[in-house]
């Protein structure tokens, strides 16, 4: 007993544990209460919160590439495309209709590997010429790979299903699944479960699991050797190399293994939606997950966990759910005119906030880089080196 | 001689990749010449020459935004992703204030437009010349000591910011843009034809260019540019003001961008909130292709962007326009990060 209250007192202190433990409960407990506060009406938020899940899933990847490596990688959603695309021809009737004429169904767990293998190997494939280039070089190379490969997927014909994409995928099955009262069903045993849009919980379940994993992975890897190369290759990469560190093996490690990460997102994708189509993966995507990370603290885990969830629950339930709120709320104030739209240009107030997406993204982007560039839960070692190199730059040169 | 045999083995033996790397690339770029140069030989000169003319008309366009680009990144070697925003700012912004000037929709071309054409050139780079510094400002001198990516990302953020505000001002939909230009065909003679709106488009550019090349090499104010770009603290010992410097680049920059959004607008009779992304992106490949940091290059690869694309969407297939630029995008930054007329940007 008294090694768990050394293990609690000795953790209080520390934000990320903190964060982790907050964390860990709300995934535990999240769907019981939002079933419980809606009545046994849930599923849909248990099921934005799977959705949410990707993100953060991407959140943590990126966070490898952006906030350990220093690289700034524009361009992720394309790893996230060719996870998703990946599990599509391998899970689905797809390949049937393409010249090869056979299709493939690879069990969802087997495919979900598949998918982040081959983002990691368009990682490492696009990054090995380009990542002994300087940094803002790599910025443009993956800003236009990732422009690039939607547009690849949506051109490609028949292999890729053209512009209306690949639907039908395979669902994750499992042999069994115990269903209870947390979903508003009697406990039961499930055997050969298939994984549907009736159950939410279940994917929300193996999101929980996935993120859970992906997360001790990465966290090992930033406590290692290479987790500690990575940071000295964001702080001076001259000084590195001096230092017998292999700069260029080392970012293109960050670089496959954000890949990975997002390619491992993107299988998920496709198997939850059942269907991926090229619109899905533009530069706004890159551009969220770029957000989350920057929001929630650049190089430490957790901040990016929370980054992701604070910014999709604006993006995916705030925003979209504002424009009948405000729109109440004017009509409720007696300001009818502001609801409805006139012909000189003003559509009304409900489509002006839902419009106001883009101006969001932007605020919080350059709003936190400005007043709080180390993010809402920062690391440490960066919170140093964001603050405080202003006020070294002159003692440097 | 020997300056050029220096660059010259400098550009070997700086380039990233090893020789046979090279041969593939060079190969790569000998087959997609051959099949355009096979199919435009099929299809004949008349097509060809409207191509062209097209192309050069879109290239100039594409020109006067990479300008901008390429200033801004040779002198604090920044990305400027709102540039991009900027140029579509001074469409958005020109049709606004387009009635001030007499300039309403249905208008027929003639030479009295040209006057209220002027004024509403002057007013809209005056305007976007502004809100560049004015970006400038909040979001990168505060961040010029901080790591690199900081800039980097409040640039992204204020793209944003401005497609939000153009967004939230206009919404989603195409914008109509009077058309002032002639529509009449010019005949070169042999049946090639040329419109006039591409001429006058490419003259108005070329001016422009012309104008800015001229301030950049003989104005002291484009004398401290160039020594601010080539090394900030040198400038600065010898009494150039480092901000007010910047500010006029940016300034600069924007005016041009500006400009190019009217163009955009006249030429392609249509704007909306998110064109400039994309078409700065393109712009941005036009400077890199020319090689970042120096102004004739970013002229240049404008121009032959703007080519480029026209080949592709004339004798290719339209949607692997873009494909093709930014393949072209990774593969100079892979085989020849100094681009076209090489970078002047020394590495800091």
């Amino acid at each position: 007993m008294s090694r768990v209250r050394d293990f609690v007192r000795s953790n209080s202190r520390n934000p990320n544990a903190v964060a982790y433990t907050i964390m860990g409960l709300a995934a535990l407990f999240y769907p019981a209460v939002v079933q419980f506060a809606t009545g046994g009406n849930g599923d849909y938020l248990v099921g934005l919160a799977a959705d949410g899940g990707i993100y953060m899933l991407m959140a943590i990847g990126l966070n490898v590439v952006v906030g350990f490596a220093g690289l700034l990688d524009l361009g992720y959603a394309a790893f996230f495309a060719i996870g998703s695309y990946t599990y599509a021809i391998v899970a689905s009737n797809h390949l049937g209709v393409t010249p090869i004429g056979h299709s493939l169904h690879i069990p969802f767990w087997i495919a979900l590997f598949i998918g982040m293998i081959v983002a990691a190997t368009a990682g490492a494939l696009l990054g090995a010429p380009t990542l002994r280039l300087r940094g803002d070089y790599l910025a443009i190379v993956t800003l236009g790979f990732g422009e690039i490969v939607p547009r690849v997927f949506r051109n490609a014909g028949v292999w890729t299903g053209g512009v209306p994409g690949i639907s039908a995928l395979d669902v994750p099955t499992l042999p069994g699944w115990f269903q209870g009262p947390w979903i508003g069903q009697d406990f039961a045993y499930v055997p050969d479960f298939r994984f549907t849009s009736a159950n939410l919980t279940a994917y929300y379940v193996l999101m929980v699991i996935l993120i859970a994993f992906v997360v001790v992975l990465v966290h090992n890897l930033y406590n290692s050797r290479l987790g500690r190369a990575w940071m000295a290759v964001r702080e001076d990469e001259t000084a590195a190399a001096a230092s017998g560190v292999n700069t260029v093996s080392v970012k293109l490690l960050a670089f496959s293994i954000g890949a990975a990460t997002s390619g491992f997102a993107g299988a998920f994708y496709g198997a939850k939606l059942s269907y991926v189509s090229s619109d899905n993966f533009g530069f706004d995507v890159s551009v969220t997950v770029l957000a989350m990370v920057v929001l929630g603290g650049m190089g430490n885990i957790p901040g990016a966990m929370i980054g992701a969830a604070v910014l999709y629950f604006v993006l995916f339930w705030l925003l979209p759910n504002a424009p009948t709120q405000v729109e109440s709320l004017a009509s409720s104030l007696g300001m009818n005119w502001l609801t409805q739209s006139t012909p000189n240009g003003w559509p009304g107030i409900a489509e002006e906030v839902s419009r106001s997406k883009y101006l969001i993204f932007g605020l919080i982007l350059v709003g936190i880089m400005l007043l709080r560039p180390q993010g809402l839960l920062p690391s440490q070692i960066r919170k140093q080196e964001l603050k405080h190199t202003a006020d070294l730059a002159p003692a440097v040169k | 001689m020997a300056a050029m045999v220096q660059r010259l083995r400098g550009s070997v033996l700086t380039s990233p990749t090893s020789s046979a790397v090279n041969l593939v690339g060079l190969l790569v770029v000998a087959i997609a010449v051959v099949a355009a140069l096979q199919r435009i030989y099929q299809s004949g000169p008349t097509y060809f020459f409207q191509t062209l003319g097209f192309g050069m008309a879109q290239g100039a366009i594409f020109a006067l935004v990479a300008l901008g680009y390429t200033m801004v990144y040779g002198i604090i070697e920044l990305i400027n992703f709102a540039h991009g925003d900027v140029f579509t700012l001074g469409a958005f912004f020109s049709l606004a204030v387009m009635p001030l000037f007499g300039l309403t929709a249905g208008k027929a071309p003639s030479t009295a437009l040209i006057l209220p054409l002027i004024g509403l050139f002057v007013v809209t780079m005056l305007f976007c010349a502004l809100v560049n510094v004015a970006i400038e400002r909040v979001a990168y001198r505060p961040l010029r000591h901080a790591p690199r990516l900081a800039p980097l990302i409040t640039a992204i953020g204020m793209s944003a910011f401005l497609e939000g505000v153009m967004f939230i001002w206009r919404g989603p939909y195409n914008l109509a843009y009077p058309d002032f230009l002639p529509e009449q065909q010019i005949s070169l003679g042999g049946g090639v034809t040329i419109a006039a709106k591409a001429v006058m488009v490419i003259v108005i550019a070329i001016v422009l260019m012309i104008g800015l090349t001229l301030f950049v090499g003989r104005s002291k104010l484009g004398k401290a540019m160039r020594a601010t770009a080539q090394d900030r603290d040198a400038a600065q010992l010898m009494g150039i003001d480092i901000n007010r410097t910047i500010s006029a680049t940016f300034f600069i920059g924007a005016a041009l961008a500006g400009a190019g959004g009217i163009i955009y607008g006249l030429y392609y009779n249509s704007v909306a909130a998110f064109d400039g992304f994309q078409y700065g992106l393109i712009a941005f490949t036009a400077a890199v292709f020319g090689g970042i940091g120096n102004i004739p290059g970013a002229a240049l690869g404008g121009f032959a962007i703007g080519i480029i694309a026209a080949i592709s969407d004339g004798y290719f297939s339209v949607s692997w326009t873009q494909i093709m630029i930014f393949g072209i995008l990774i593969f100079v930054l892979v085989f020849r990060p100094t681009g076209l007329l090489g970078m002047r940007v020394p590495e800091k």
